[in-house]
């Protein structure tokens, strides 16, 4: 029998009666999970243990001995070039894929065992445009099947208690007002919240995001990585972004991938993974500015946390 | 009017428009949504393979047809699942080769078939009582598939990767709404004949999205909307001596785009 600590019982969970705002009409008490404190672990098994895993779309080589653990409260970016296997890694630790060789880990457990305790949030524009669903049902799409809810899983409808649960995990994301309107009516960062509802409905332990801020306007990303902030409070996050000046200030460590992977210990972003990314650039390449820049954002960050 | 539907023909047709319709709102919307107009039609057309076997071999036509284009269906699912950019090139393979291969099997076979243009065409009036429980069969399995896999389904349409991640079984579910449409394709044929099928898979299920923010309104809504258009059309090709396929379609066609411009006027008037 497969242990599942992120099912226990209410005890472990705290309710809290947010403050919900005013175009919300939801008063009911939200459920959320316990919060970690950083460095505290609550069990010594990392969350993620990927071990020298290589993979390859036929004779492509995507991935080359990548190893990447991840402890229980951390936010984790993955970072790195298009094609350089973020995208892949991410299909990996959802089970989606099988490394051609070496091992993968959720929660002591083989991904495609541990599907249940992982949300998933891909991107927005993946989903289909003009699909007549409401925000609720795209909600409650995320609800996951169990050999208990079997056959509420073979009847159509959806219990009263269902739905009420996706209403109260849209009040997480302050989508809550908008549960009953057409999803292809939002925006673009409505939208990514929603997603981000349907992946917290099930309760998981690890949540996967694959580039959550791409389609979306400057205003739609901060108030998506504000969001993500406060989730990282008590779920582990894993995200695969280009945007690394937005996820700067939020993120508790970072990886950068481009068919091999280096991870970093803490915030740094280091020159080997800047070169692993961007390769050797001459400084009269455009591209070294924004590498400079980028550099400078995170040097000038860890340096500000070290005098606090 | 209602004194046409004494008539014991006209109640054979209202049957069968009653359970095409069904068939057509709940797997025409799932057609729709999956963006799977085109395969479907080279479903529909594949039949036409099915339709020149059974005159071939001398076999009761419909489950001659069902077997045939089910199995063209399975294939075409399975060729597509591995390669679906190229999907549409497929489901066009599939088109010309099930009407060549019909075509060819019609030429071999001995003899004059007067049945021949009622398949292509259609022969609403001309449905006997053993096609009415074939088809209630069929409407059958339709509707315990789509009733129980529904929430399945609507993951799959809605987002594939997602579904697979959540442990939903797209590949199967994939297969077996081609092989569904593939069953609702040769109960229609009855209807409107093989050229005009793709119409009525479509059309209805079009117009329900026009006005239903939902899955399951949008399928009873098409289901309503197909019914309609199959009395409209059949009392039209009663009243006027019209080919009752093209009389249901032709009224299909003219209420979606009244739909539509009624959508587009409510929208400017907001």
């Amino acid at each position: 029998m497969l242990p599942r600590p992120w099912s226990k019982p209410c005890s472990k969970f705290q309710t809290m009666h947010m403050t919900h705002p005013s175009s919300c009409s939801c008063s009911r008490p939200i459920l959320l999970p316990q919060t970690y404190s950083h460095g505290e672990q609550k069990n010594t098994l990392p969350v993620i243990d990927v071990s020298n895993v290589s993979f390859a779309y036929g004779n492509r080589d995507v991935l080359t001995n990548v190893s990447l653990q991840v402890t229980a409260g951390d936010f984790l970016a993955i970072i790195g070039p298009n094609g350089g296997g973020k995208t892949t890694l991410i299909k990996l630790l959802l089970g989606l894929l099988s490394p051609a060789k070496g091992s993968i880990n959720i929660l002591g457990h083989d991904p495609r065992r541990t599907r249940p305790a992982v949300g998933y949030v891909p991107q927005h524009a993946q989903t289909q445009t003009c699909f007549p669903i409401t925000v609720q049902e795209v909600t409650l799409l995320g609800l996951r099947r169990s050999k208990k809810n079997f056959w509420s899983t073979l009847w159509p409808g959806y219990l009263q208690e269902e739905k009420s649960r996706a209403l109260d995990t849209l009040a997480l994301v302050d989508m809550a007002d908008l549960a009953h309107q057409r999803f292809d009516a939002l925006s673009g960062g409505q939208k990514q919240r929603v997603l981000v509802a349907r992946a917290l409905i099930s309760n998981p332990a690890l949540l996967l995001f694959d580039e959550p801020t791409s389609n979306i306007d400057p205003q739609g990303k901060i108030c998506l990585f504000d969001l993500l902030s406060t989730l990282s409070k008590s779920i582990t996050i894993v995200m695969v972004s280009h945007d690394l000046i937005s996820a700067s200030t939020r993120i508790t460590s970072m990886a950068a991938v481009n068919k091999t992977l280096i991870q970093s210990p803490g915030r740094e972003l280091t020159p080997a993974m800047l070169e692993l990314i961007y390769g050797s650039h001459d400084t009269s390449c455009p591209l070294d500015e924004y590498i400079r820049g980028v550099s400078d954002i995170f040097s000038n960050q860890t340096n500000s946390k070290r005098h606090d | 009017m209602i004194d046409i539907f004494a008539l014991d023909f006209m109640q054979h047709a209202l049957w069968a428009g009653l359970l095409a319709s069904l068939a057509c709102g709940l797997i025409g919307s799932l057609v729709v949504i999956n963006r799977q107009v085109f395969m479907a039609g080279g479903v529909a057309h594949a039949a036409y393979g099915g339709v020149g076997l059974a005159f071939f071999l001398s076999l009761p036509v419909l489950p001659c047809t069902l077997i045939f284009t089910s199995l063209a269906a399975l294939a075409m699912a399975l060729l597509s699942f591995k390669r679906a950019e190229r999907s549409d090139s497929l489901a066009g393979i599939l088109w010309a080769a099930g009407m060549a291969l019909g075509i060819i099997l019609m030429d071999l076979t001995p003899g004059y078939n007067v049945d021949l243009m009622s398949y292509l065409f259609g022969s609403l009036l001309a449905v006997p009582k053993s096609d009415l429980w074939f088809m209630t069969g069929l409407d059958c399995i339709i509707l315990g598939m789509v009733f129980f896999g529904y929430k399945d389904f609507l993951s799959l349409s809605f987002d594939l990767e997602f579904a697979r991640s959540t442990g939903v079984p797209v590949r199967m579910l994939y297969i077996l709404l081609q092989v569904l449409t593939a069953i609702t394709v040769v109960m229609i044929i009855r209807v409107t004949g093989l050229i005009l099928i793709i119409a009525l898979l479509t059309i209805p299920p079009m117009l329900a999205e026009l006005f239903t923010n939902s899955l399951w309104k949008m399928m009873l809504v098409a289901c309503l909307a197909s019914l309609c258009f199959c009395l409209a059309g059949l009392t039209l090709a009663f009243y006027f001596d019209l080919t009752s396929g093209a009389a249901i379609i032709a009224v299909a066609t003219t209420c979606y785009f009244l739909g539509w411009c009624g959508r587009f006027c409510l929208h400017i008037a907001k």
